[in-house]
């Protein structure tokens, strides 16, 4: 092999492997569940094949929002080796609003502020291990926060 | 480009709590401006937060979160002087860092 032609190849690769950290975040994206419309549809592409309900997920949120642009909510899981917090806005243009992975010492809990489209039910789904666990909360939003 | 990112980190007790506010627009794609046209989708899509390196938070986030997404997480074991980063990625291939040392609340 000639040497320059050597060289094209090394920097080929090179090229590949500094590309790689961004195009393997991207990929790593679940676009499916993200533009699912339907709740179901978008659990489903999450992996989640069903969930059992449980009274030790936490869901802080209005009653009430006067503004669907911007509802806070606080989610924590009191269930044991929670992995994953899903958070779903049924009556959302798309219903699947984040999924939180925690890990070395990331407690299950966080607050974070989404967009109601119209009064709608959250749902929060938690995964531990192969299982799923589940919580709702109703918000009654006044004003439409997807525009 | 630490400009677009605000970030506290407070311990107290055992638990270092991180509080985020980024700047982004968090355009759904389907809102109209005022000439009725359609603004396209700028949303932040992967967001990674890390103590001192190691991935602590790994988030997949459509365009259900708010403009300028806030975000209050907890972490247990955390040390005062502890880097915790955060890293964003959005659908159109922007990306951002901010780094805080974490202080005694």
């Amino acid at each position: 092999m000639l040497r320059r032609e050597f060289l094209g190849v090394i920097e080929a690769c090179l090229g590949a492997a500094l590309l790689l950290p961004f195009r393997a975040i991207a990929a790593a994206w679940n676009k499916a569940a993200f533009e699912a419309i339907k709740l179901e549809d978008a659990a489903k592409n999450l992996a989640i094949n069903g969930e059992n309900l449980s009274k030790d997920i936490e869901i802080i949120a209005p009653d009430k929002a006067e503004n669907g642009a911007i509802v806070q909510l606080e989610v924590l899981s009191l269930i044991p080796n929670t992995e994953a917090i899903a958070i779903f806005v049924e009556k959302n243009p798309t219903a699947l609003i984040g999924n939180f992975m925690f890990a070395n010492g990331a407690l299950p809990q966080i607050v974070t502020r989404i967009k109601m489209a119209e009064t709608s039910d959250i749902k929060i789904i938690v995964k531990t291990g192969e299982q799923y666990f589940t919580a709702s909360k109703n918000v009654v939003v006044l004003e439409n926060g997807c525009g | 480009m630490q400009a677009n990112m605000k970030m506290r980190a407070k311990l107290k007790g055992d638990i270092t709590e991180v509080k985020v506010i980024i700047s982004h627009p968090m355009e759904t794609g389907r809102k109209k401006d005022d000439f009725g046209q359609l603004i396209a989708a700028h949303f932040i899509q992967i967001v990674t937060a890390t103590l001192n390196e190691k991935p602590v938070l790994e988030m997949q986030w459509g365009t259900g979160v708010s403009k300028n997404p806030y975000l209050t997480f907890y972490l247990k074991g955390a040390k005062v002087g502890d880097k915790i980063s955060i890293t964003w990625h959005d659908n159109l291939g922007e990306t951002a860092s901010g780094e805080i040392a974490v202080v005694q609340a």
